[in-house]
């Protein structure tokens, strides 16, 4: 007990040395757990992109890429499925549902996804949460929209706004498919995921903006007026991947394979979990580098604590021998130094814990408008508190080596300073 | 008189240096107030680190309290300092970030023994120190804010002298406590100091360079006179 208030009392006395060496341990421990919140969030919203959907298939490629290009809407198919393909999947007996999605426009750097009104009802997201809309409804016509979350937010589109899509999928395109503008109909809630980023348009809008560019680019007179359009038969020649659902999650491989074997187009279905696992594990290495990262400035933040204990130990001596003569035994001046450490690194560790909660609830609305990733602000989970525990048990360790100094010196000093 | 300290055939040297004390024979009495003189260098301070236990001799005995030093080991050794002794050093006595009654109070925080003979309670302890330095001339009341290192050196050594009286020491040792004092306060401290040592019942042991302290005390000894070492070393 009097060591405490001695070690406390100490501390006051040299309270800027303590206080930025609170700092620093502060400093260090808030990265790493916020490194860890960010680590265990992404990979929570990561898991969570894509829920309810059995199979994606698309034309055969790697399955990441495939689950990038899908998904993520990250990177560019390298073929399409046909048509036909598409509605013999269909038409499997095992199949439930299918979604087509028709990927390669963009507007104004946002990815458009030509798609059928299913994907509204089918895309299933975080625990199985389906989208809902945030104001309007799924499309009802040709020239329709639905944007995501995060496009009507950036871009201050509202319903009924007209926008126009950009052939390509630069952020800067410089051909648009400006005869034929899309009604905004709909804006869809917040997920956290790509499809906050995602403007969605009918599978058969793709087409008919289309016409006329089969060669990749608009032939001078080719392009027919909106109205004329609607008379066409508008059934796409193919489309970029399909999400397949199940009558029973049983004959998911048997499905899976025979896709797969499809002799008609070299065909690829993937379990999305699995492909999220394997993209997961690329991603790791980096979380992993960053959590070393991380865990290093913890422990510069440690040294920092150590030398500045170790700087001020020849000056306590003196201290050191007064309380040997009034009683303190050498293990006791052993005890205060450790104390001392403790209570720096306790200090640095709650610091941290403010700076890292306060961080976070001044980062989670950045967090989630600009990177589309939720940072809910809970309790540390176990992991967390583990590390903190480590974070401790090492601050007890680095203020060991003073406290045996200062042991070895109080033996060696006495009463009074040996010099 | 009842003896509160005796050396007997006490040899010790520091580590590949030569022998430092050779003393065949120190007793201090119960309540006695005896002077060391001593240049600097006689091996004054060691032989206070050896009667407080600090240093172990490399022969002979020491005995406090009728107990053998050595009998204790080194942990029990620093119980009983911190129990029956107390210390007054030249300067620096004090912890800087502590009060003047939590100065004082140390020896009652690290010593059960010393703690009940300060007083019943933490209130009663807290008014045996103030009413010791009241009794040395401090005026608590006006000084209690003030951080330790801003007190006059003497003022310093006042409440040195406080915390090496606080619970009734058996004796109290002082290792030039007044070198850094003027010849007025000096006289003035020393007196005070005797005053409540002997209302404690301690034995003083002083030690110093000045020979012109010697009128205060019962009894003065010369080291280099009772030191066997220092006889070889001058001749």
């Amino acid at each position: 007990m009097i060591l405490l208030r001695i070690a406390i009392a100490s501390l006051l006395n040299r309270r800027y040395s303590a206080a930025l060496t609170v700092a620093a341990i502060a400093v260090s421990v808030a990265l790493l757990l916020g490194v860890e919140k960010v680590r265990t969030e992404t990979r929570a919203s990561f898991a969570a992109t894509i829920a309810g959907t059995d199979l994606i298939v698309g034309a055969r490629t790697g399955s990441i890429q495939l689950l990038l290009y899908a998904v993520f809407r990250i990177g560019e198919a390298t073929n399409n499925i046909s048509w036909q393909s598409y509605q013999q999947i269909a038409a499997h007996p095992q199949v439930a549902w299918t979604v087509p999605l028709s990927l390669g426009d963009s507007h104004r750097g946002y990815r458009v996804l030509g798609t059928t009104p299913d994907y509204f009802a089918h895309y299933r997201y975080g625990d199985q949460q389906a989208l809902a809309f945030a104001e309007g409804k799924a499309f009802d016509d040709l020239y329709d929209a639905v944007l995501g979350a995060q496009v009507a937010e950036e871009l201050g589109y509202t319903l009924d706004q007209e926008i126009v899509i950009s052939h390509g999928i630069g952020a800067v395109s410089f051909a648009h498919h400006d005869e034929h503008p899309f009604r905004v109909a709909g804006i869809l809630r917040r997920t956290g995921t790509p499809v906050d980023r995602t403007v969605h348009v009918t599978l058969e809008g793709i087409e008919a903006i289309h016409v006329g560019w089969e060669s990749g680019a608009r032939r001078p007179g080719a392009g027919l007026d909106p109205d004329t359009i609607r008379q066409r038969d508008l059934t796409p020649a193919s489309v970029t991947a399909v999400l397949v659902g199940m009558q029973s999650r049983l004959a998911t491989f048997s499905v899976q394979r025979q896709i797969n074997e499809y002799r008609g187009e070299a065909l690829l279905a993937i379990l999305p979990g699995v492909a999220l696992q394997q993209l997961w594990s690329l991603v790791s290495v980096a979380e992993n580098a960053l959590f070393a990262v991380s865990a290093c400035v913890v422990l510069a933040g440690l040294l920092g604590m150590l030398a500045a204990l170790l700087t001020t130990l020849n000056e306590r001596r003196r201290e050191m021998a007064i309380l040997r003569s009034t009683g303190a035994r050498p293990l006791q001046i052993f005890g205060l130094l450790v104390f001392e450490s403790m209570l720096l690194t306790l200090l640095g560790i709650l610091a941290g814990l403010v700076l890292l909660y306060g961080g976070l609830i001044l980062a989670q609305e950045l967090a989630a408008a600009r990177f589309g990733l939720y940072l809910a602000v809970t309790a540390p989970s176990l992991w967390q508190w583990s590390l903190l525990g480590l974070v401790l048990g090492a601050g007890l360790l680095a203020g060991s080596l003073p406290a045996w100094l200062a042991y070895r010196h109080t033996v060696a000093d006495g009463l009074t300073l040996r010099t | 008189m009842a003896e509160v300290a005796r050396i007997e055939n006490l040899r010790f040297a520091w580590p590949r240096q030569a022998l430092l004390l050779d003393l065949p024979e120190l007793v201090l009495g119960a309540g006695e107030r005896v002077f060391l003189r001593g240049p600097s260098g006689s091996g004054k301070s060691t032989l206070l680190g050896l009667l407080g236990g600090v240093l172990d001799p490399d022969e002979g005995r020491i005995v406090v309290l009728g107990q053998d030093l050595a009998a204790l080991g080194r942990a029990g050794r620093d119980r009983f300092r911190g129990s029956h002794v107390g210390f007054i050093f030249q300067q620096f006595n004090l912890l800087p970030y502590l009060s003047l009654l939590e100065n004082v109070l140390l020896p009652c925080r690290f010593s059960p023994e010393r703690a009940a003979r300060a007083g019943a309670s933490e209130a009663e302890r807290r008014a045996e120190a103030r009413r010791l330095l009241d009794s040395l001339g401090l005026d608590v009341d006006e000084l209690a804010g003030r951080p330790a290192n801003e007190l006059s050196v003497g003022q310093q050594q006042r409440v040195a002298a406080a915390r090496a009286l606080i619970g009734k020491p058996e004796m109290v040792i002082a290792d030039e406590p007044t070198s850094a004092l003027d010849a007025d306060t000096r006289d003035g401290f020393i007196e005070l100091l005797l005053a409540e040592s002997a209302r404690a019942g301690a034995a003083v042991l002083f030690v110093s360079h000045d020979a012109a302290l010697e009128r205060h005390f019962d009894r003065a000894l010369s080291l280099d006179v009772i030191n066997r070492a220092a006889h070889r070393k001058a001749a």
